[in-house]
């Protein structure tokens, strides 16, 4: 799975759980969960499950605090896929 | 932990503690008992000359047994005074009225656990053991948000 694979994927996770459809439709790899997208730390902890369960991975703690943005998120899904 | 400490822990008083008593823990689930007292203020306006308890009161119950004191058991020695406590969310059904004076008992399933987030299916029941409400709650208790 290539890099835009996995942002179209991560995007289609994301959409439930924002609000704020202007961040959501432009969203790039510097897009940022909390501040851009408006999504709330409960939210992410779904967002991070969904990841899980879409791509088969498991996340721990200190990689759950780094992913903030779109651009952590898929280094983690790439790192987590090659290790399968 | 016993069920006498994790009371103890609580970070509610009156007139907004409702959790009398736990009746069973472990890492999965939790239960416990309120009645609600016919003197609790709110009934003097929902409804007016019709008491009946709100289901925001109903699932405020379900989340202190069973989201706050199961994540209080969860957190062992890690919840302190300055843990983070927020409810996220809630997805309810009511089912049927809760009059006062009324002792309902909470059952709650731990659904998931993870990164802060506790997220529970939770059952009341009345005296006679019908279901009154049920649902999906969820929280914050985490020690940094």
């Amino acid at each position: 799975m290539n890099k835009e694979e996995i942002i179209a994927k991560l995007k289609l996770i994301i959409k439930p759980y924002t609000t704020n459809t202007e961040a959501y439709d432009n969203l790039t790899e510097d897009t940022d969960f909390i501040n851009d997208l408006s999504i709330n730390s409960a939210n992410l902890v779904d967002i991070i499950l969904d990841i899980e369960e879409a791509f088969d991975v498991v996340i721990d703690n200190t990689d759950m605090e780094r992913m903030l943005d779109v651009k952590t998120a898929v280094e983690i899904i790439e790192t987590k896929l090659a290790q399968k | 932990m016993e069920l006498t400490d994790i009371l103890a822990k609580l970070p509610y008083i009156k007139p907004f503690l409702f959790v009398d008593e736990l009746l069973h823990v472990d890492e999965n689930s939790i239960s416990g008992t309120y009645t609600y007292s016919e003197d609790l203020d709110f009934y003097k306006g929902h409804f007016k000359d019709n008491p009946v308890t709100p289901g925001v009161i109903l699932t405020e119950t379900m989340a202190q047994i069973g989201l706050v004191c199961l994540g209080i058991y969860l957190m062992g020695d890690t919840f302190t005074k300055d843990t983070v406590i927020a409810f996220t969310s809630a997805d309810m059904q009511f089912l049927k009225p809760v009059y006062p004076n009324e002792k309902i008992t909470v059952t709650s399933q731990k659904t998931f656990f993870r990164f802060g987030k506790l997220k529970c299916n939770v059952i009341m029941k009345n005296e006679a053991g019908q279901e009154v409400c049920k649902g999906f709650l969820a929280g914050m208790i985490t020690n940094k948000l």
